[in-house]
């Protein structure tokens, strides 16, 4: 027997109380690991949500530059609009704006600058209102996208840089494409060329490191050399070999020859499509940079000056947009139109209202989620109807009428187990069933079931849907109808109504509260669907707005998923946009499940 | 046409619950108590017939004449040309079923517009014929109903049989889904096998998955169907999400549980519900454009290289997806475990954290391993976020920064691809039946665990 | 004996007595002076003032709701895992203030055990059951010493000789009455001084209650006990001195002797006579 007195001794000893000290922090370790969890769901959550609507912000405005139009009679006819070509008049325009572009190359991009639905936009204009025709308006030509995204910041913004020199102006000022050489009496594009010469180093050491990959290769081939077997082998391991040496030694030379000028102080540095852009604008003109040095620098002209005149400290500025070139959608001259264009304030930026009422589109600045809402809506519309019925009815089998036997028991495990089957497998099941149909031989002759959907109809998403959504509904029903008390039935059945009529005038109206919610919810997974979707076809590149359930539709999950595979940098933002939208909906749906379940929440 | 006809038949319907409950009222003679069911119960009884047989009549019709109209236009397009074969035979159909609906058909020509002409007057004998039987059939029904009724007609019984056997089917349509997924899966999934020689084990062990490189030749070549790839892919994406998961989940719990106070909790369980109320296409765009971006370049930043569609990104957002999951079922669990075993460990002089080790979580370990048992099935079956994240080729590798594709993705791939739909159907479902069996067994097992679990604190 | 003393337990009109031969005051274990207990805005305890001797059993009797349990629960700190619960007053454990900022309520509890109303064993073997607050305590050196703690709060517990042959298999196997005496062997082998025990036989048989009343007045030796009962008889029958709450008030604390044949107040007789309760 042990002595239990002196056990209880221990209590009050020292070694407990530095016991119970270790066993205190392991509670509070215990306690960090779950603060931290939650942390990193809530982290989680946070930066998902931000980074969304970060990128969704990008998508809000959309922008026009307003240019005036001549609307001629002789282009126009008054009588059919319409037919005139309005493609050509938007061009027209752009090169009344910049009558200096001529070349082929250079004329593309000026109107790249505006968005193919442009001239569509003046045509219904002019079509609505054929009075316009005669007269000279001012239009708001929609921007391309990545026109847009430049203004926006997206490419990253230009800089005006402080000068403090005079600048003289020497070569062919008024004419696009000369080159000029400029000069000014201060140090003024010091700065700019020690980026470049930056630029240079990165450029050296990525060289130095590419030489050493050779040398490693040299290296390896001459050991492999000497270890070889035949001389054949080692011959052609030997000129292996030398191959790698040979073009170390070229690339060292390179790399030395960088660092050199990078390292020489002075000199005149070219620019390319990887360095930074110089923009100069002066005397009315721009200049895009193609060589600088401390003092001076050598480029093209963009837009003509009007005169070769020296310009005073201060009347000249010099841009820099850090990003370079090939980094970026929009060129050197491009952006120098835009910004001409900004400067004459000719450029706006709206709320993207085009968003919300357009639907798809290749162009990611016409592209809208109309489309994909009414399909949406539709596609719900045939969940709702299928499910919700089907739902209550089964819920009510089950809870109610049911007989505890087998059949019962199946149908439980049934519903358990389709709530945890992944969606694809229902998708799968919708193409089959539903679009494609299961065909069969019986006694030699072919029988399709099914196969009666269209396919990318809402009425196939719909079915499928409501397959899914089903047992959802089921048990959140049974949960509500469960959860009436007995007493109320009692009554009911007391004064002789029949067990159905017990059922559908007491037992269902108290439970429908919690029937709704729970089929809000199960409506609300529904809608973020996008899997089975995409199996029964849903996927496929619909402009027009669908009309009914078996027009060809999309819905908001899955233009989701296709718009954020489009390599075009606006679809991103469009893409963070509809998220936004979705998680709107999604919002709103369980806002109304939280009131309703507030609202007629009943203990009893 | 068909619209108009279910309109005449909805207008029966009403019209059948309207006489079917003034010819009770008659029948009554002002003593309503005297019949055995009320008024409405007679109209009620009389509109369901109307209506259900109407439907029927109008939908055997529609579906029998659209089939024997196929059927013999086919015998007549043999008969014209008996050299065609019978995918000609189709297509000639269909041009000509295109020239009678007005569009544009992918040929024309003489038998072509002769057929068309047959469809058209086939056609709408068809319709004629829907409308005559579909509306006779409800209007017969109508009379034969409302002439039953009488004082002791017994309305109300008959009508609620009716409406138990609709709910009995809404029941077993939980059961029809079932048959219909097996159906569905299981015809492709044998003509796939029957496609490879009845080889299955290239199948579940091939190390190579190129199921549609020997199309053209129109042959599916039996190695090039090793779907282990694909396995390993899905196992590994499935390991990372849970190793995120789980903890955070489990430990997210044990604090909800047991130690938050209730304004944490008030914060932190509507926060772990909007995690899991975020579809999981915007998981995907997150996985495929933020976190696959930002670990590329951490992995670029010490020197590693990491595939712009990484297992790893995939894996790290199905995690963060699943999270909610865990905790929620995981919570369920310890709240779960009464009362009375936390006060005895307290009682005993034991802390908040040797409790919950020693006492609470092996009591609740049964539902905890169902709960991550779940939360593997959701993982293995889940869809967008793979699609949008981790890679499409078949890449056997041990290394989560590379890309690796997975089972849902490559049903995605051959379902939306660009090869002909009968053939990509194979292996598509065979990998979905797979799933499906796969994500079953889990569910299965999960589901048991917890019922026992259950019964042993109810 | 035991079918004759459940018999006597119905019977409410014979009060059987102790005949107590051990001396009445010992020393005072627990002195609790002004003790007011809060839940939320609920004032459940008010101002309850009692001293608990070593070496004896009292008794906590009154009717349901009367806060007798409440207070018991307040000398283990056992409310203190209660969110909302506020504990106001003075409760001392051998003259130290265990309500002192000082004081971890861990090692607290495991000077004054508890026994609950339900058995409540863990989904643990008997064993571990039983070493469970040894080990967490560190009161072993070794698994032989834990073996000996185990042997010894099981034999202490009356139950060593069902015990012995099936101790590793669980606790939740055992019947009622042998589950709530494997709870007592589980509060004995923290090596407690003082044992509370809250309604110790409201969920057991009138055999297994006899048992653990046997038990109890054995224990009496090595512990101060605070019993909670709302059976009289049994605070007469196993108790040296008894407290009657009311309303959460202590109405009156004496020798159980007088409670029950001379009780000074007049809602003290009204329950003990069967008016109200």
């Amino acid at each position: 027997m042990v002595d239990m007195a002196a056990l209880t001794k221990l209590h009050a000893s020292p070694i407990t109380a530095t016991r119970v000290k270790a066993r205190r922090r392991a509670e509070t370790r215990l306690k960090i690991y779950g603060i931290t969890a939650i942390f990193l769901a809530a982290l989680a959550l946070v930066t998902l949500l931000s980074s969304v609507f970060y990128k969704a912000a990008g998508a809000l405005t959309e922008s026009y530059i307003n240019l005036p139009v001549t609307l001629s009679a002789e282009e126009i006819p008054v009588d059919d609009p319409g037919s005139a070509n309005f493609g050509g008049l938007t061009k027209d325009v752009m090169k009344e704006v910049f009558p200096f572009v001529t070349s082929r190359r250079d004329r593309r991009d000026l109107y790249g600058l505006v968005s193919s639905g442009a001239s569509f936009e003046l045509q219904n204009k002019v079509k609505a209102d054929p009075n316009l025709i005669g007269g000279v308006i001012t239009f708001p030509f929609l921007l391309s996208d990545d026109a847009d995204l430049y203004l926006k910041g997206f490419f990253g913004t230009l800089t005006s840089e402080d000068t403090d020199g005079a600048l003289s102006i020497s070569g062919n000022v008024t004419e696009v494409g000369e080159e000029v050489q400029l000069f000014s009496t201060a140090n003024d594009f010091v700065a700019e060329v020690a980026v470049v010469k930056e630029l240079l180093l990165i450029e050296a050491a990525r060289v130095r490191a590419d030489a050493e990959r050779q040398e490693r290769g040299r290296a390896v081939f001459t050991e492999r050399a000497q270890a070889a077997s035949t001389d054949e082998q080692r011959e052609k391991l030997i000129a292996g070999a030398t191959g790698y040496a040979t073009q170390r030694d070229a690339l060292n030379a390179r790399a030395d020859d960088l660092e050199d000028r990078a390292l020489r102080p002075g000199g005149e540095e070219p620019l390319s499509s990887e360095t930074p852009s110089l923009l100069l604008e002066v005397n009315g003109g721009w200049i895009d940079a193609t060589r600088v040095s401390a003092t001076g620098l050598v480029g093209e002209v963009v837009v003509p000056l009007f005169s070769d005149a020296d310009a005073a400290p201060g009347e000249w500025v010099l841009h820099v947009m850090e990003t370079p070139e090939n980094a970026r959608k929009v060129n050197d001259k491009q952006v120098i139109w835009l910004e001409t264009l900004r400067s004459n304030e000719a450029t706006e930026t709206t709320f993207n209202w085009r968003f919300f009422t357009a639907g798809d589109s290749r162009e990611a600045e016409l592209a809208g989620v109309w489309g994909a809402i009414v399909g949406t809506f539709f596609t719900m519309l045939v969940t709702f109807f299928l499910a919700f019925p089907l739902g209550v009815s089964a819920a009510i089998y089950l809870e109610e009428f049911a007989p505890k036997n087998r059949f019962t028991d199946f149908v439980e495990v049934n519903i358990n187990n389709l709530a945890a089957v992944p969606s694809i497998v229902f998708g799968l099941l919708g193409l089959a069933i539903f679009v494609t149909g299961v065909e069969f031989e019986v006694w030699g002759r072919e029988i399709v079931i099914g196969g009666f959907a269209p396919r990318s109809a809402p009425i196939a998403g719909g079915m499928v849907l409501a397959l899914m959504t089903l047992p959802t509904i089921i048990i959140a029903s049974r949960a509500a109808i469960r959860a009436v008390p007995p007493s109320i039935r009692d009554a009911a059945l007391g004064v002789g109504a029949s067990k159905l009529q017990c059922t559908f005038h007491h037992v269902l109206p108290l439970a429908m509260p919690g029937i709704l919610t729970g089929s809000i919810i199960g409506m609300a997974q529904a809608l973020g669907e996008t899997a089975p979707l995409i199996m029964i076809g849903m996927v496929a590149f619909i402009v027009d707005i669908p009309q009914g359930i078996t027009d060809s539709a999309t819905v908001l999950p899955v233009q989701i998923f296709r718009w954020s595979d489009f390599p075009e940098r606006a679809f991103e933002a469009k893409t963070a946009l509809a998220i936004v939208v979705l998680l709107g909906f999604l919002v709103i749906m369980n806002i109304l499940a939280i009131i309703l379940r507030k609202r007629f929440e009943r203990r009893w | 046409m068909i619209q108009i006809t279910i309109f005449v038949v909805l207008l029966l319907t009403a019209a059948a619950y309207l006489t079917g409950r003034t010819r009770a009222v008659t029948a009554g003679g002002g003593a309503l108590a005297t019949l055995h069911s009320r008024p409405s119960y007679h109209g009620f009884y009389c509109a369901i017939w109307v209506l259900m047989v109407g439907i029927a009549a109008i939908l055997v019709i529609a579906i029998i004449g659209g089939a024997l109209i196929e059927a013999r236009l086919m015998a007549a397009i043999a008969a014209a040309d008996p050299t065609l074969s019978q995918i000609e035979i189709d297509l000639v159909l269909s041009d000509a079923q295109a020239i009678a609906a007005g569009d544009i058909a992918s040929r024309s020509g003489d038998l072509r517009t002769a057929i068309a002409q047959q469809f058209i007057s086939a056609e709408t004998m068809r319709i004629w014929a829907v409308l005559v039987v579909g509306m006779g059939a409800a209007l017969a029904t109508f009379m034969v109903t409302t002439r039953q009724i009488n004082r002791e007609w017994r309305a109300r019984n008959r009508s609620e049989r009716i409406v138990r056997y609709m709910l009995v089917t809404s029941a077993a349509i939980a059961i029809m889904t079932t048959i219909g997924i097996i159906l569905s899966l299981v015809g492709e999934t044998l003509n796939f096998f029957a496609n490879i020689d009845w080889q299955v084990w290239k199948y579940v062990f091939g190390l190579t998955w190129s199921p549609l490189s020997g199309v053209h030749s129109g042959e599916m070549d039996a190695d090039k169907v090793g779907a282990i790839p694909l396995f390993a892919g899905t196992l590994m994406i499935t390991i990372i999400a849970m190793l995120v998961a789980t903890p955070i989940g489990l430990m997210a719990a044990i604090y909800l549980a047991d130690f938050a106070s209730p304004t944490v909790r008030s914060i932190a369980k509507p926060m772990l519900e909007i995690l899991a109320g975020i579809p999981t296409v915007v998981y995907g765009f997150f996985a495929a454009l933020t976190l696959g971006p930002a670990i590329r370049g951490l992995g670029e930043g010490i020197g590693l290289t990491v595939a712009s569609e990484s297992a790893l990104a995939a894996g790290i957002v199905m995690g963060v997806m699943i999270i909610p999951f865990i905790s929620s079922l995981s919570d369920d669990v310890l709240n779960a475990v009464p009362q009375s075993l936390r006060d005895g460990s307290y009682g005993l002089g034991a802390t908040k954290a040797e409790t919950i080790r020693q006492v609470v979580l092996p009591a609740a370990l049964p539902g905890i391993v169902s709960a991550v048992l779940l939360g593997v099935s959701r993982a293995i079956g889940e869809t967008m976020i793979v699609v949008m994240a981790a890679g499409q080729g078949a890449n056997l590798t041990a290394n989560p920064l590379e890309a690796v594709t997975t089972v849902t993705v490559q049903i995605v791939m051959l379902i939306t691809g660009d090869t002909e739909a009968a053939t990509a159907a194979g292996p598509a479902f065979t990998l979905g039946f797979t799933l499906f069996c796969v994500t079953l067994g889990l569910n299965f097992v999960a589901l048991r665990i917890v019922r026992r679990y259950r019964e042993m604190y109810d | 004996m035991n079918e004759a003393e459940a018999t006597m337990d119905t019977d409410r009109g014979a009060i059987p007595m102790k005949d107590a031969e051990t001396p009445f005051m010992a020393d005072i274990k627990v002195a609790a002076t002004n003790v007011d207990v809060f839940y939320g805005d609920t004032h459940a305890i008010k101002d309850v003032s009692v001293d608990i001797g070593d070496k004896a059993v009292t008794a906590f009797i009154g009717p349901s709701g009367c806060g007798k349990s409440t207070f018991l629960r307040c000398l283990n700190r056992m409310n203190d895992t209660i969110d909302i619960c506020r504990v106001t007053g003075d409760i001392r454990v051998d003259g130290a203030d265990i309500y002192d900022r000082t004081v971890d309520p861990v090692q607290l509890r495991a000077r004054v055990g508890m026994v609950f109303q339900k058995p409540n064993p863990f989904p643990k073997s008997i064993y571990d059951n039983v070493a469970y607050g040894p080990r967490i305590h560190g009161l072993a050196a070794n698994k032989a010493e834990l073996d000996e703690i185990v042997e010894t709060s099981l034999r202490r517990a009356a139950i060593w000789d069902e015990a012995k042959d099936r101790l590793s298999e669980p606790g939740t196997g055992l019947s009622g009455g042998q589950q709530q005496r494997l709870c007592i062997a589980r509060a004995i082998a923290t090596a407690p001084e003082v044992l509370l025990m809250d309604e110790p036989c409201s969920a057991l048989d009138p055999i297994a209650t006899a048992r653990v009343e046997e038990l109890i007045d054995e224990l009496r030796a090595n512990y101060a006990i605070v019993i909670v009962t709302h059976s009289m008889q049994q605070a007469a029958r196993v108790s040296q001195k008894t407290a009657f709450f009311h309303l959460g008030s202590m109405v009156e604390y004496d020798d159980t002797e007088t409670i029950f044949h001379n009780p000074s107040d007049k809602r003290t007789q009204d329950y003990i006579t069967g008016r109200f309760g």
